[in-house]
């Protein structure tokens, strides 16, 4: 009982720590690239605009994409290894 | 053939496929009513939660504010689609774990509290409410524009084909016709998008030819929109605010809207019909595939269709007598909006001719004085003609023209049956099964939930056919709600073992009040015109944050107040603690569902 609920907290904290992770990267396209930190980012012109436009119109929602894939392929493959999968 | 027997046709042919998808997927339990038997393929979820996520405001308004405001817009963009990184790591893959039916059972069972529950209850249905009566109002749009029905005919026939399959398949019969519906929509959004993409700048992706040379003038796209929208006075078109208050705005903004949908009920409980935890995880992902297909055409439509409306007024250089277009050849899509009154011409300076540009700029009106120019003559330019406009403007055949209007209904059908089926379960389960009987039979309950689900489309047919005045504010409220009262207690609940009942309630009651507050400090109580205490302006809001924005801080509010309150009292009772547990690991699901 003790073991497996060992490996229950190893499993749920490393579940925390990678949804940490993606979140991190999920702030920084959205709310850094996109907005606070698109003044700083005006000399890289990306067609017509800079790249702070591209994020905020574009970029973030491909990250957004690529975030919740690597996160659920991360996360299944997590589930085999602590034997924890339907 | 002409354009209305076509849109006629069209329109038909879509309302006879959701009739028949309703027929074939009929409901005969309770899990498939609520829960599609928990057999739906994730891909096909991810498509229905697209439908059911993309309202007639994604479909039909979000082009055009990106059209009036540019890169301010780019808020909407992050905000809807953000949201869907926080459901698919922080709530759907421990919902679909719990293995019930509501999102209020969730937190009445984790919070072992009819109270909470209750408040739950009362917070989905205000915001299910608010947000359906926006799609009645956008089917009767649809309907008067396109098949020259009268607005409340419209409706009611709308209201109609909805009644049929909701109430007939639940949620397995919504479902199977939100892909039908996700399908006309997403078609008819990108052709159109395409061919003018095509014409502005050979590209035929929006999303590249966005960032591609304007074919006209060789230069970018954007640069030439900018230098056409400055030219007549109006704020450049890619251009950030410097006021740091203003980009605070935007940040909260931002947040309140991925805090919002993630926290909308109709959205979270579509991740209960997929067969595993895993598949709940996977589904998230889909979804936001098939609604980044339209979020990613949006930045290009609305910046394509400004400059075309931008090039089709003012035709030549700037102060020329013949510079502007006369308004005797005014184009037909142009004639077909003025007699709905959303576009409005008036001739101040008489000459016959129409000039649109921005008087409330100061440096340009002096300019605008020496042409002989007596104000912007384009008094009304209402957004959300931009997208169904759009086809017309880019002189597109009569068959697109047809497809946008089945997909504009389609937007908003598909969302208010997403909308009833949360409103209608939380009624038949969590209020007649849960307090009133709960010794109601499974056939029972089936009819409990169909009467429900009955009730409440005519309810909102009712709401929209009489708008209460303040329908177009809700929509704040909505997200408001959402953000700052179901989402944070929904991650606690999963997140911190140690939060209680006593925590849970007054975090949700403080994130929704003081934010509800917030609200109707600057919109008037409960909407009532007249009745704000304050200008509803920049320099009035506390710190800058408009009351749309305010939902991230109810939502910072609530997961303080929880915690705070939570950490005072009593732990939870070992059985919760045990619950937390297993709805942390996937094993186990299928035990979780027979209940």
């Amino acid at each position: 009982m003790s073991s497996e609920s060992d490996s229950g907290q190893a499993y749920w904290k490393a579940n925390v720590r990678l949804i940490r992770n993606c979140l991190i990267v999920w702030a920084f396209v959205s709310f850094g690239l996109g907005i606070l930190f698109r003044p700083l980012l005006t000399s890289i012109k990306i067609g017509g605009s800079d790249l702070g436009f591209w994020f905020a119109q574009q970029g973030s929602i491909y990250v957004f994409l690529f975030l919740i894939f690597f996160y659920a392929w991360r996360m299944n493959a997590m589930d085999k290894k602590y034997g924890v999968e339907e | 053939m002409d354009l209305k027997t076509l849109t006629y046709i069209v329109v038909g042919a879509s309302f006879a496929l959701y009739i028949g998808i309703a027929i074939w997927a009929r409901a005969g339990s309770t899990s498939e009513f609520y829960a599609a038997g928990r057999g739906v393929h994730p891909v096909t979820n991810g498509m229905a939660t697209a439908a059911d996520w993309m309202s007639a405001a994604s479909f039909i308004s979000m082009a055009g504010i990106i059209a009036f405001n540019g890169y301010g817009a780019s808020l909407y963009l992050m905000g809807w689609t953000g949201g869907y990184v926080l459901l698919a790591m922080l709530l759907a893959p421990y919902l679909r774990k719990f293995g019930k039916y509501t999102v209020p059972e969730f937190i009445g069972d984790r919070f072992y509290s009819q109270t909470a529950r209750i408040v739950a209850v009362i917070c989905l249905i205000v915001a299910s409410i608010t947000y359906v009566i926006g799609q009645m109002k956008g089917v009767g749009v649809a309907f008067s524009r396109f098949l020259e029905v009268d607005a409340s005919t419209g409706l009611l026939i709308g209201t109609g084909i909805v009644f049929i399959y909701a109430v007939l398949g639940g949620m397995k019969g919504i479902t199977y016709t939100q892909v039908a519906q996700y399908c006309v929509l997403i078609l008819a959004y990108t052709v159109p998008a395409i061919f003018i993409s095509l014409a502005l700048t050979g590209n035929a992706l929006p999303q590249i030819g966005l960032f591609s040379d304007h074919v006209g003038s060789g230069q970018p796209l954007l640069a030439t929109l900018d230098q056409v929208v400055t030219d007549l006075g109006f704020n450049e078109y890619t251009a950030q605010s410097g006021d740091p208050l203003s980009v605070l705005n935007m940040t909260l903004f931002t947040l309140s809207l991925m805090i919002g949908t993630a926290g909308l009920p109709h959205v979270i409980i579509r991740f209960f019909t997929v067969p595993k935890v895993a598949d709940a995880r996977w589904s998230a992902g889909w979804a936001l595939v098939f609604i980044a297909l339209l979020y990613t055409t949006a930045p290009g439509v609305g910046a394509m269709a400004r400059l075309n409306l931008m090039n089709t007024i003012q035709t030549g250089e700037i102060g020329a007598p013949d510079g502007n277009l006369a308004y005797d050849e005014r184009p037909r899509w142009f004639k077909s909006w003025e007699t709905t009154g959303l576009l409005k011409f008036e001739d101040k300076n008489g000459d016959g001719r129409i000039q649109y540009y921005n008087d409330k700029n100061e440096a340009f009106n002096a300019k605008a004085a020496e042409f002989g120019w007596k104000g912007n003559e384009m008094v009304t330019v209402d957004r959300d003609i931009m997208v169904l406009a759009n086809p017309e403007i880019a002189n597109l055949p009569n068959w697109v023209i047809a497809l946008v209007a089945a997909g504009g209904l389609a937007a908003a059908l598909s969302t208010a049956a997403g909308l009833l089926m949360a409103i209608s379960s939380a009624v038949s389960h969590d209020l007649i099964k849960s307090i009133y009987n709960p010794n109601i039979s499974e056939k029972g309950e089936l009819l409990a939930a169909r009467l429900s689900m009955a009730v409440a489309i005519v309810i909102a047919a009712y709401l929209g056919l009489n708008p209460p005045g303040f329908a177009a504010q809700v929509v704040a409220l909505a997200f408001g709600i959402a953000a700052a009262s179901l989402f944070p207690v929904l991650m606690l609940g999963i997140f911190s073992k140690r939060m209680n009942s006593r925590g849970a309630i007054a975090g949700m009651l403080s994130g929704l009040i003081i934010t509800v507050v917030y609200i109707f400090i600057y919109k008037g109580w409960f909407f009532i015109p007249g009745t704000n205490m304050l200008p509803n302006n920049a320099s009035n809001w506390l710190l800058g944050i408009s009351p749309e924005a305010f939902g991230a801080v109810g939502a910072i509010i609530n997961f303080a107040v929880a915690y705070f309150v939570s950490n005072a009292s009593e732990a939870p009772p070992r059985e919760i603690q045990e619950l937390v547990e297993s709805i942390r690991v996937p094993s186990g699901a299928g035990a979780a569902v027979d209940h």
